[in-house]
């Protein structure tokens, strides 16, 4: 989506405050900094766990299934929502299900299960496209999000999804890390990690569905990963990183929305690349921190040589 | 049904690309690496958008971008390897760049020609000419023998990295290489017949094949064939039925194919001794 940039009376003025009121005079633009807020605090958390359980192919695949749930939910006469909670439901089921008990040990039948569900579900959403016949209207929407669009009832639908999935995963959260970081100990400590498999990759198609017809598929899954995996680099400790995590995905919205209502171009587009940016730079940093300096790596081949 | 040309040209293109997504789609399994496969088809798509914005042929952006950002994946994974949230967050950039150069086509000067350009790159596998359909056929009958080539080093240095890198297997270099295959069978496919039958075929007949069987040449060709029946079965019960969409129709079959292997056989343990031993030709005790 675009955010027509007349609307912009002048470009920023590098004046913060000023620029800040400028963004806000439209309702419009307050309730997209609100949606997204939310948004990327529920991805934020969500994805940490995403993440470390090295699960972003499942991610991917339960935000694509928007697609099959929007077309699918048309064809039939049923409202958006329920076709997009129908297949991320089932996709999240199936993955889960046909992971077995350790996804670890058979890595590669996971990545084998995660794609044909994936690639059958953009097949059923084909199918159901050209059943209907009709135009798609918003079939760009679907994927890119409609923050232009945000009505004040989306806002507190959306508060609503985030509070129930963030207390969920507040009760599920010291189970689900112990799961997360060492199945088979947690295991042998009479961890459910089964059912706590399960039920994560069904709180993550929950959260997913929730969001897409707002945000778009695409974007939630940046603001799944790239906060998270950000954060994940920079420090070790747990409550310090979802900390980060939250802060980076809330800065990279709004500094997205921002972006694309002073220049005309897709809101998407900002925000995935001010994320990419904003990693690139931690991970680059990172490794500049951990490599020996020349001088230590001098003295150990100086050392080896003598 | 062959007296159309469509169909044949629609044959003769699908059967050699689900061949080669047959084969290299057993190697990403192995290496679990499917979710790079699908990033890259995306990469292809994002690259057509780019070149068509920059006004050249899209073709040439499909194969630059897609074996690019292979490159990348394979340079910074570890054992070229490309790990889970890398080609999360790379893939999540490129969705963000395809949205971009979509919207520059579309509100650009004189973009409209690119942007049916870049729609039209990705049509249907019935929509193929006969002159597309043989170079299709060609590009994919060469990365089927470019994966039948690098194989057996592929397997060894795929099960057992270490023990292959000891002897004098070039890992490292093989996974790269291997990536840029998986680049150009995203390149290929994307362009030929869409980027959904691509990950289907990558996918499902291949993990249907790592199902049925433990040794990897057996397997190996199951996949290829497997895919390519798929393909067949698809695209004459879409002629049959003209309302089912052929990709949807090929992909219910390897599914389909796949849901029974998975529930009517035990799952296996990626590396058996048995495995190794087949790849290494020394027996297995001696592995142990």
């Amino acid at each position: 989506m675009l955010i027509p940039s007349v609307l912009a009376e002048a470009g920023p003025s590098l004046d913060l405050i000023s620029d800040l009121r400028q963004l806000t005079t439209y309702p419009f633009m307050v309730n997209a900094l609100a949606a997204g807020s939310i948004v990327a605090l529920m991805a934020g958390v969500v994805g940490w766990f995403m993440v470390l359980r090295r699960q972003s192919f499942a991610g991917h695949t339960l935000s694509v299934m928007a697609f099959p749930g929007a077309t699918g939910a048309l064809l039939v006469g049923l409202s958006a929502p329920t076709g997009y909670f129908f297949f991320c439901g089932t996709a999240a089921l199936l993955i889960g299900g046909a992971e077995g008990p350790d996804r670890r040990r058979n890595p590669a039948q996971a990545s084998a299960v995660t794609g044909t569900v994936q690639a059958f579900g953009l097949a059923c959403g084909f199918l159901f496209l050209s059943l209907y016949q009709g135009v798609l209207a918003n079939y760009e929407t679907l994927l890119f999000g409609t923050f232009l669009g945000i009505t004040h009832e989306q806002v507190l639908t959306l508060a609503i999804v985030a509070a129930v999935t963030l207390a969920c995963l507040a009760i599920a959260g010291r189970p689900l890390l112990f799961a997360s970081v060492d199945e088979g100990v947690a295991r042998a400590h009479g961890v459910p990690t089964r059912a706590l498999a399960m039920g994560f990759l069904l709180l993550l198609g929950l959260a997913v569905a929730a969001t897409a017809q707002i945000t778009g598929a695409l974007l939630v899954f940046a603001l799944l990963v790239a906060p998270a995996a950000t954060a994940q680099l920079i420090t070790p400790r747990i409550g310090l990183s979802l900390v980060l995590t939250v802060a980076i995905g809330i800065s990279i919205t709004w500094v997205g929305l921002g972006l694309a209502y002073f220049y005309n171009y897709p809101v998407g587009f900002y925000i995935t690349s001010v994320a990419f940016v904003v990693y690139v730079v931690v991970r680059v940093g990172r490794s500049a921190v951990d490599s020996p300096t020349l001088l230590h790596r001098r003295a150990q081949a100086a050392h080896a040589g003598a | 049904m062959f007296a159309h040309e469509f169909i044949r040209n629609a044959f003769l293109a699908g059967t050699l690309i689900a061949l080669a997504c047959g084969l290299v789609g057993y190697f990403v399994v192995l290496r679990a690496q499917v979710f790079a496969g699908d990033a890259l088809s995306h990469v292809a798509f994002t690259g057509a958008l780019a070149a068509a914005a920059a006004g050249i042929d899209p073709r040439i952006g499909l194969f630059v971008a897609t074996i690019a950002i292979a490159l990348v994946l394979g340079a910074i994974g570890e054992r070229a390897g490309a790990d889970d949230v890398t080609i999360g967050i790379i893939f999540a950039w490129i969705l963000g760049l395809g949205v971009f150069f979509l919207a520059l086509i579309s509100t650009g000067s004189g973009g409209g020609n690119g942007l049916i350009g870049a729609r039209t790159l990705f049509g249907s596998i019935f929509g193929l000419s006969a002159t597309d359909a043989r170079l299709a056929a060609v590009i994919a009958a060469a990365i089927a023998a470019a994966m039948l080539t690098v194989a057996r080093p592929l397997l060894f240095a795929s099960v057992d990295p270490d023990v292959a890198g000891v002897r004098g297997v070039p890992v490292r270099l093989l996974g790269v290489a291997f990536l840029v295959l998986v680049g150009a069978t995203a390149a290929e496919a994307t362009q030929a017949v869409g980027a959904l039958l691509l990950l289907g075929l990558l996918a499902a007949p291949a993990g249907a094949a790592h199902r049925l069987t433990a040794n990897p040449y057996l397997a190996l060709a199951l996949s290829g064939a497997l895919a390519i029946l798929a393909m067949w079965l698809g695209l004459t019960i879409s002629y049959l039925i003209p309302t089912l969409p052929p990709s949807t129709a090929v992909i219910a079959i390897a599914t389909a194919t796949y849901a029974l292997a998975f529930l009517f056989t035990a799952p296996r343990s990626i590396a058996p001794p048995r495995l190794l031993s087949v790849i290494s030709r020394t027996p297995a005790r001696e592995l142990d």
